[in-house]
């Protein structure tokens, strides 16, 4: 329906204050490597009688642990910005071997220094028995970081989907507060409150006029796009809102060729224009002014635009230079304009000649055309 | 509240149907009261009730020209000051559609403020708080010996205490600025000059723009003070007025004119500057 900004990336950067945040993975880690570790000591003390459990059990944890500290640890400084808390592509890859590879040099040091003995020795008498220890314990380091890679990664993904929930929610919830702002809706009840007494025909009038203003901005959020002429009538229904409420200060012209009526827009895109018009150069102004919205083919492409009759200097916070600032509804119309056709659809301001603001915004036809055909 | 009370009322709502139902409501909650006139923008609100001095004001917050809080601040300056003919600063009351900040704000400063729609019952609780006042003013005066009550003090501090929430969120500047660029007087914006922040004696709005005004000379800024200010090394200007900011340490003296209000007299700058009476509490002798 509209575009959201990327998520974006995650703020510590610092590979100590992500160790510490990160710590009670990293102890988990540590307790089922252990745990791991022990049981391939206790599998390989009953395979073969040759070794003291003990013994196995030094050399088994001495490379189990070692490999541990050195993947676990070094994630934080080997590209300690990676989104998943691993690090990205080969560098990973190399963390893990090198990682394992020293885990065996040093973790068979320790043992042979606990045993008194030497396994390098083998290399000279037994090179094959060599290789298979090697094997085995890369296989063994290689899997169990696998295994805690793909941990890691499930936990991100999930936490990165629960994120992007809730950004999505903000976003649908800040849309509709845009659109339903609370001090029109009670400025216009205050309103209908008056007229009821009074003019009970005009109350009906203008209750009538706010349900169909508040069921399209309900709407909005559900249906993707309508055929121009609804997009007109919900204008109208706004427009003659303010006119009660602003009196002889608002005159509007609403010019919709009927040519045009059943190509379909985006819902609500003129609304935010109107409003911001009706903001910066009507209300502000003691003599009020004049709103004119209007729609016209212009080759392939649909242009519509909102003119006011703000005064000059009005206009300076909404000149083409600083675009910007002007607030949610106006940014939210542009995302929306990006998301559904990319560059072949704008939005830009002028001030012409004969003064005021003209908003014009081009839409491709074509899209509008496809747009029927797929409900 | 005693119906019968006579008092006058100046009513100031853009929305023609709003005025119209407030004035109604009044007549049937208070027909003692007399609406003496309905204005729509915040300029007229402060040009009738100058001209019309009446004992009660019901301002709407958001008005074209001026809002109505900015249209109180004006019109405490332009009140004559106290004294034996003048008349006692209005009772003010605030009417709002919606605002959250400004309805919290005026619940701690205990400014009277009605929500629209406006609830006939509220109404009522309002104009009891509205006539006590105004009994107390005339008591006050009636004793002459006792000047001990100021209306317009107690509005000025309430006021103060509205804006001050505004005022302490301008705070936040990383990095104050120290150049401003400006169009050279004269050259119709094709000479840009830069300045030296530490250069501004002061800042003073002018229509749309900011003339900024060094010892020898005067140049313009599109950027409203507003948000000029937040912008600038805290403490360095004081706001003196709606418009003008000051540089602290280039301050000379503090006069006090025959209206009442006080001047400010700047090193290098012949021109007194008036200080809004929503200021005057920095000017106060130690």
């Amino acid at each position: 329906m509209f575009t959201l900004d990327p998520l974006p990336p995650p703020a510590l950067q610092q590979p100590l204050a992500r160790l510490r945040l990160c710590w009670p993975a990293v102890l988990r880690n540590g307790l089922t490597t252990l745990a791991i570790c022990l049981l391939i000591s206790l599998g390989l003390w009953l395979a073969s009688d040759q070794r003291q459990l003990t013994v196995q059990l030094v050399y088994s944890v001495s490379i189990g642990m070692t490999s541990w500290l050195l993947i676990d640890g070094g994630r934080f400084f080997v590209d300690a910005a990676s989104p998943t808390g691993f690090p990205r592509g080969w560098r990973g890859g190399a963390l893990i071997g090198v990682g394992v590879l020293m885990g065996f040099l040093f973790g068979t040091g320790l043992g042979d220094l606990y045993a008194g003995r030497s396994t390098w020795a083998l290399l000279d008498q037994q090179p094959r028995a060599f290789a298979m220890l090697l094997l085995f314990t890369m296989v063994v380091g290689i899997g169990i970081s696998t295994y805690f890679y793909a941990v890691g990664k499930a936990a991100y993904l999930q936490s990165a989907l629960e994120a992007s929930r809730r950004y999505t929610a903000e976003a649908q919830l800040k849309l509709l507060q845009s659109q339903l702002q609370p001090h029109m809706l009670f400025n216009t009840l205050a309103n209908l409150r008056a007229l009821i007494t009074t003019h009970p025909e005009r109350a009906t009038d203008m209750l009538d006029r706010l349900v169909a203003y508040l069921r399209a901005t309900l709407q909005a959020s559900r249906a993707t796009t309508h055929p121009l002429q609804a997009e007109f009538d919900r204008l109208r229904d706004y427009l003659e809102l303010m006119a009660v409420r602003m009196g002889s200060r608002l005159a509007f012209t609403l010019n919709l060729p009927a040519a045009l009526a059943h190509h379909h827009v985006p819902t609500l895109m003129l609304q935010p224009l109107v409003e911001n018009s009706l903001q910066h150069a009507l209300e502000p102004h003691v003599q009020g002014g004049r709103i004119t919205v209007s729609a016209q083919q212009r080759g392939a492409q649909l242009v519509l635009q909102v003119h006011d009759t703000g005064a000059v200097a009005d206009f300076s916070a909404l000149a083409p230079t600083d675009r910007n600032a002007t607030g949610f509804g106006l940014r939210q119309v542009r995302e929306r304009l990006a998301t559904r056709y990319g560059n072949a659809a704008s939005l830009h301001f002028s001030t012409p000649a004969e003064g005021g603001l003209l908003a014009s915004m081009t839409l491709p036809i074509e899209a509008i055309e496809s747009i029927k055909s797929t409900p | 509240m005693n119906p019968n009370l006579p008092a006058t009322a100046l009513i100031a709502e853009d929305e023609p149907l709003l005025a119209a139902a407030l004035q109604a409501e009044l007549a049937s909650a208070w027909p003692g009261m007399r609406v003496l006139a309905t204005v729509g923008d915040g300029l007229a609100a402060v040009r009738q009730a100058l001209a019309l001095q009446p004992d009660v004001l019901l301002f709407d917050i958001q008005m074209p020209g001026l809002s109505g809080l900015d249209a109180a601040i004006e019109l405490a300056d332009a009140w004559p000051s106290p004294g034996a003919a003048a008349r006692p600063f209005p009772a003010l009351v605030f009417v709002t559609a919606f605002d959250h900040y400004a309805v919290q704000a005026f619940e701690t400063q205990a400014v009277d403020y009605l929500l629209k729609p406006v609830q006939p019952a509220r109404l009522l609780k309002t104009l009891s708080k509205v006539q006590l006042a105004l009994v107390k003013h005339a008591s006050s005066a009636m004793d002459s010996g006792l000047t001990s009550f100021d209306p317009m003090a107690q509005v000025m501090a309430q006021l103060r205490g509205l804006l001050a929430p505004a005022l302490a969120t301008t705070q936040v500047s990383s990095a104050p600025l120290q150049m401003i660029q400006a169009s050279q007087p004269g050259s119709l914006g094709n000479t840009v000059r830069l300045l030296p922040v530490a250069d501004v004696l002061y800042f003073e709005a002018a229509d749309k723009y900011v003339r900024v005004i060094t010892q020898d000379a005067d140049y313009l800024i599109r950027t409203p003070l507003k948000e000029l200010l937040p912008q600038l090394e805290p403490h360095s200007f004081w706001q003196i007025h709606r418009g003008t900011a000051v540089r602290a340490s280039a301050i000379h003296s503090v006069n006090r004119e025959a209206n009442g209000l006080l001047s400010v007299l700047l090193r290098g700058r012949p021109e007194p500057l008036a200080v809004s009476r929503l200021y005057a509490h920095l000017f106060k002798p130690m």
